[in-house]
């Protein structure tokens, strides 16, 4: 049995049909074809799944596409503006927060949600951000630089633009 | 392509008895050499990718009409199966192939294995594979699929696999193969020369690789050819063994691998999945999918092979070490895989100096995953053992740990009688993390109510910088004065792109926007080995500075004669040629190449053996503080120091990772 559900995601409105049991990270792999958001334990584990859902980060493989109908869904593939990419995305290439790249769109995504809702993150606040991702590579180090750049970049120009 | 010859390879090697070697290789660039864009930390080439989710992976590969696989696995460690009913799984709901022993070709598989046993020998073993239109629909038709098992007698540690009544994993027993056995000088001797004696027994547990991305591939025909894009870290491995499964002539098969989400060595070989997904995609005539899921990833798709280690240390009072014997039980799993590599043994052979070693190493079978290489496969459960050894060696003569070591110094390869690369490199390890670390100032505070402060040292040593020749790299330099680098290597998250392009472009003076690599694609690039044993640039790197070198004496050629200047005066820096001491001659790479367009130059290299005279090894050595609670076994590591022998650095920022 498939159901109409309209997804939001990436300020673009998607209307597909899913069985009940299809997980958002599986609609937005499979139905959507987006395929930045990784399926790593697909079980609210790894965090390389993590999206963010009406301004929170959340794992996509522990909800359903049926119950996100109403709700803003923002993925890897919308968190650059174009072709310019996001300041946490460019810190994460400066920094080389990453080696395979299979947990980025995670990490990014958490920090992102951390750094839409907190303007002037702690560093402990950026710690916690990622605590849920897990990356096998080990570039945790410069997963926390990162971030904490980032926010340093948006801090500095919000103040600017008071 | 430069002249070659052909030469006959040292025994033991892989693959035919003779090889090719080029009679003009390059030498390595000096130590000293001035290079401008190889030692600079530049970004990832393929950073923007991956910050924006458009890498893609094999398990993002997504064709018209693709179906999705699931594989039933046992559930006993060690089971006949008696019967099996697929017929519910076939006539379920969007299942468009089901394949068991019942209708799969025979194929021998392992040593004695076959793709379907009727005997199964783990957890996780697989007893069918069904290709769905998603992958619920295929999970569901798994829980169709009828199959009565009879439970045998299992053994899943090394103990209960070595026990006199121990149920027989295979027919010939318990014991994989004939143990190997190594022996210089005489240990019994050294042992009875020695002033002390160590006697311990370590034992390595069982870990598991979990590369975030999943063993797993997509399998596609196109008539009789078949397209893989598989996760891992061996295009050509995985050509090969496909191709000769399938009984396909090599052409016949292509396997692509653009980006990988970790391997850690258990996706340097090819398993079964990869023969699944092509069976499943020929019968259901669609594009299959198969990605094993978490569960299957730690029960099936290698693991380090858990350990005991029986040794003895023998030393003088002076620190000097008479004698080294040590028994290594390895368990291997339920099967030899060929990838598992892990040479225990050889850490007690080099590194250190000491006359008189016995090392012998069994593997053994248990009911478990079978054993795969994961990083330093050997070296890291030989490090836990010996360098606990040489810790308590120390403690007992009353010498530093690290002056222990520097008197047992090996600055040669005690196998072959020959040096080292870097005969210091070991010693520049210890004087450069001792220092870093403050290791002669080092003191114990004073206990704190349970808590205890403690320092180790550890060294190893380890066969990066051998690569794994030959290997080979193509470059073609286009009209707008751009590089196409064609290798059928494979970037597995490690930066490979990043550093190779930089070596190019270091050889062939060009910017390095202006290089592109081509590379993980079998139709595309040529010959190049498994991505594993820190192997990867120190093969390809090589092969593409020789195709540079290669490609600049062509170009040179052309523009001497276009500029007229003999080739002698000219060189190639930054996109430009120059004419030696007539700066005003000099013109852009790009003015040459769009003269002769579309006639085109395309260098090539290839990686030779390693040298002779020398065996190249590499160095390295840890300082750790840590604190431990004696009340609740709470260890708390408070500070790792370590100190690598890295060669050549081609990316500083790629090595700090």
């Amino acid at each position: 049995m498939h159901l109409p559900v309209t997804l939001s995601v990436n300020g673009r409105k998607h209307p597909i049909m899913v069985e009940p049991r299809r997980t958002l990270l599986d609609a937005l792999r499979h139905d959507l074809g987006l395929t930045g958001t990784k399926k790593v334990c697909d079980q609210g584990n790894c965090g390389a799944c993590t999206v963010v859902v009406d301004g929170r980060a959340m794992y996509s493989c522990l909800l359903l596409a049926i119950d996100c109908g109403d709700r803003q869904i923002t993925s890897i593939e919308g968190l650059a503006d174009g072709n310019a990419l996001d300041p946490l995305q460019d810190a994460f290439i400066q920094h080389d927060a990453f080696q395979c790249g299979y947990c980025t769109s995670g990490q990014l995504m958490s920090l992102h949600a951390l750094l839409e809702t907190k303007s002037n993150p702690s560093d402990d606040d950026i710690l916690r951000a990622v605590t849920g991702n897990i990356c096998r590579c080990g570039a945790y180090q410069n997963i926390l630089a990162a971030g904490r750049q980032a926010a340093d970049e948006l801090a500095q120009a919000s103040v600017q633009s008071e | 392509m430069p002249a070659f010859r052909v030469a006959k390879k040292e025994e033991g090697e892989e693959g035919g008895e003779f090889q090719l070697i080029e009679e003009e290789g390059i030498p390595p660039w000096h130590r000293d050499e001035p290079l401008s864009i190889v030692g600079q930390a530049y970004p990832r080439l393929e950073g923007r990718e991956k910050v924006t989710g458009g890498a893609r992976y094999a398990s993002d590969v997504r064709l018209p009409g693709q179906l999705y696989a699931r594989v039933l696995r046992s559930p006993h460690p060690h089971a006949r199966i008696r019967r099996l009913d697929l017929s519910c799984a076939e006539a379920a709901p969007g299942v468009h192939a089901v394949l068991s022993r019942q209708n799969a070709p025979e194929m021998e598989w392992y040593e004695d294995g076959q793709l379907f046993a009727s005997t199964l020998r783990f957890v996780g073993d697989e007893v069918a594979v069904v290709a769905a239109e998603s992958e619920e629909l295929a999970a569901d038709a798994l829980r169709l699929i009828d199959v009565e098992y009879e439970p045998l007698p299992f053994a899943t540690t090394i103990d209960a696999a070595l026990a006199p009544d121990a149920p027989k994993i295979h027919d010939d027993g318990n014991i994989a193969g004939e143990p190997k056995t190594y022996e210089r000088g005489d240990p019994e001797a050294g042992l009875r020369q020695a002033d002390v004696v160590i006697e311990a027994t370590y034992e390595t547990q069982c870990a598991l690789h979990n590369a975030l991305e999943a063993h797993g591939c997509t399998a596609s025909w196109e008539g009789d050819s078949l397209a893989l894009w598989a996760s891992t870290q061996s295009v050509f491995a995985v050509r090969e063994e496909v191709a000769e499964k399938l009984r396909l002539p090599v052409h016949r098969v292509r396997v692509i691998k653009q980006h990988m989400g970790g391997g850690f060595g258990a996706k340097q070989i090819s398993w079964k999945q990869d023969v699944f997904a092509s069976l499943l995609s020929k019968e259901a005539g669609r594009p299959v999918q198969l990605m094993l899921d978490r569960e299957a990833e730690n029960l099936a798709a290698g693991n380090r092979n858990p350990t005991r280690q029986r040794l003895q240390l023998g030393a003088r009072r002076d620190g000097t070490l008479t004698a080294i014997v040590v028994q290594i039980e390895q368990a291997v799993g339920a099967h030899r895989t060929g990838g598992e590599a892990s040479n225990v043994s050889g850490m007690y052979q080099t590194l250190y100096r000491c006359p008189n070693v016995r090392t012998e190493q069994t593997a053994v079978y248990t009911n478990t995953g079978p054993a795969v290489a994961f990083r330093a496969p050997g070296h890291v459960e030989a490090a836990f053992a010996l360098e606990q050894a040489m810790d308590d060696l120390a403690r007992k003569l009353e010498i530093d740990p690290v002056e222990l070591r520097r008197r047992n110094y090996s600055d040669r390869d005690q196998l072959e009688d020959k040096p080292f690369t870097l005969p210091e490199g070991l010693q520049l390890s210890y004087d450069r993390v001792t220092e870093a670390f403050g290791w002669d100032a080092r003191a114990k505070p004073p206990a704190a109510g349970s808590k205890r402060r403690g320092f180790g040292f550890a060294a190893h040593d380890w066969s990066a910088g051998t690569g794994h020749p030959p290997g080979y790299a193509w470059i073609n330099l286009n009209a707008d004065g751009s590089a196409q680098v064609i290798t059928g290597t494979q970037d597995i998250g490690t930066g490979t792109r990043t550093g190779l392009a930089q070596i190019a472009a270091e050889e062939l003076g060009l910017p390095l926007d202006r290089i592109s690599l081509l590379l993980g694609d079998t139709a595309v690039g040529p010959y190049s080995p498994v991505s594993s044993g820190s192997a990867t640039q120190a093969t390809i790197g090589p092969a593409i500075r020789a195709a540079g070198a290669d490609l600049k004496k062509q170009l040179l050629e052309v523009a001497s004669a276009l500029l007229e200047v003999s080739a002698m005066r000219l060189s190639v820096e930054e996109g430009r040629i120059l004419v030696d001491g007539d700066a005003a001659r000099s013109v852009a790479v790009t003015e040459i190449t769009s003269k002769i367009a579309p006639s085109m130059l395309q260098g090539r290299g290839a990686r030779g053996p390693n040298p002779e005279d020398k065996i190249v090894r590499t160095f390295g050595a840890q300082c750790a503080e840590i604190e431990v609670d004696v009340e609740t076994g709470e260890v708390t590591v408070l500070r790792v120091v370590t100190s690598h022998d890295c060669g050549r650095i081609v990316n500083p920022k790629l090595v700090e990772s």
